[in-house]
């Protein structure tokens, strides 16, 4: 009897799945998976090892995340281990379409794409304008590129003259 | 002034830093990366504190977020290169960045004086954000990849403070009066120390730098970086400044309220 791909590791599928249910705690209406924050998760018999990139290097959330994503999984194995890392750099592109969709549903602009034309906006001199998450308007200006948190700035839409924050392209 | 407060040696990496993999490292790589380790986070942790005076009373409400953003990002990245250095050479990030005297800081001279008006920040930050980006983009491909990793990450952020100094340096500088003049004499008292940011490790970068912030600096018409090479002494605080004693005493105040005390 030939098992159905998704059991074939259950416990890694059954993290993963877990893994949906923490946010973060800056924005509480995207999960870590979601953000892109989770990059890898191995499983062994009795040990769950997670590997977490940072959104930004001095994201102040980056350990209330860490033992939030520990304390979910602390019933899956005995020896549960959280990591961070910076292997690889978190960016902006990671955060999947749901966790746009997520965003925009809460007032958020998800942040464009990093790469335009085969280049990457990292080393572009201008910013992208951000899609007005109210009436989709395009029609908006940046006002800061500082908001609240590191991660998120702060725009104006000309057409529905509401104020809104966009996740940061990085 | 001279406190004798140090913080207790802790062999504990936090667990919200990665660890880092420095067991292929020799001696003399060791002993390299150690010093650019030092001098980049002292760089970092002293303008971020800098930048953090103004909080609250920056001239405008964005900017007293965006100043306090960009502080927070270079105390992040201080953070992560004492972690680094710590786990090289056993020490604690703690013990790096509080537990240390005023005069075994290593930070560049150019970061050494107080904030001063807002046209001297803008224009120290502008001279410094450049020269920082020519010391990150020169290791980028740094063989100890861990440094280079984190390198690729903070470049990212690096290109926000850079587009929004650049465009309060032009803002200031096209404005005459008050803010035009407040850049020149910016400029005039920072002359001397600009080049040091490339003092120690980096000396080799130093020409690449002074010509592109010349650019710059020449279409704004603005007076130039004289060429010279980085002072042999523009990290040596052996007899601290009054300023930097100062705020010494600010960021480590916490940490000597208690001895050892674990946060």
């Amino acid at each position: 009897m030939v098992a159905p791909a998704i059991s074939a590791r259950p416990l890694e599928s059954a993290v993963w799945a877990a893994l949906h249910d923490v946010y973060d705690p800056e924005i509480p209406t995207i999960s870590v998976v979601d953000l892109g924050v989770v990059r890898a998760v191995e499983t062994d018999r009795d040990q769950v090892r997670v590997e977490l990139l940072p959104t930004f290097v001095g994201c102040p959330a980056i350990e209330v995340l860490r033992a939030a994503v520990e304390e979910r999984l602390s019933d899956f194995a005995d020896d549960v281990n959280v990591e961070i890392s910076f292997a690889e750099p978190w960016t902006s592109d990671r955060i999947t379409a749901e966790g746009r969709a997520a965003l925009r549903e809460s007032g958020f602009a998800p942040p464009s794409p990093i790469r335009v034309n085969g280049r990457e906006l990292s080393v572009l001199p201008s910013l992208p304008v951000a899609e007005c998450p109210y009436c989709g308007s395009r029609n908006t200006t940046l006002e800061n590129a500082f908001g609240p948190t590191l991660c998120r700035a702060i725009y104006h839409c000309t057409d529905c003259r509401q104020p809104f924050e966009q996740f940061k392209e990085v | 002034m001279t406190t004798e407060a140090r913080l207790p040696t802790r062999q504990l990496i936090q667990p919200d830093v990665p660890t880092f993999d420095t067991n292929g490292l020799n001696d003399a790589s060791r002993e390299s990366l150690a010093d650019l380790l030092l001098t980049m986070a002292d760089d970092e942790f002293v303008v971020g504190f800098w930048d953090s005076e103004w909080t609250g009373i920056a001239p405008m409400l964005e900017e007293d977020v965006a100043w306090s953003s960009i502080a927070q990002d270079e105390i992040g990245h201080a953070r992560v290169w004492y972690e680094m250095l710590a786990q090289l050479t056993g020490d604690t990030a703690d013990h790096l960045a509080f537990g240390r005297q005023p005069s075994e800081y290593r930070h560049a001279r150019l970061v050494d004086h107080p904030r001063n008006d807002w046209a001297f920040s803008i224009t120290r930050r502008w001279l410094y954000d450049t020269a920082d980006a020519v010391r990150l983009a020169a290791i980028a491909d740094h063989p100890f990849k861990p440094l280079a990793d984190v390198v690729a990450k903070v470049r990212r952020e690096e290109r926000y403070h850079l587009m929004h100094l650049d465009s309060w340096l032009r803002r200031l500088a096209g404005r005459e009066g008050l803010p035009r003049d407040g850049v020149l004499g910016a400029l005039d008292a920072l002359a001397a120390d600009a080049l040091t940011v490339f003092s120690g490790p980096m000396a080799d970068h130093a020409e690449a730098w002074r010509s592109s912030a010349n650019r710059t600096l020449s279409e704004l018409d603005l007076p130039t970086i004289p060429e010279g090479v980085p002072p042999a002494d523009g990290r040596d605080h052996a007899q601290p400044s009054e300023s930097f004693q100062w705020l010494w005493g600010e960021f480590t105040s916490v940490a000597r309220l208690e001895e050892g005390v674990e946060w």
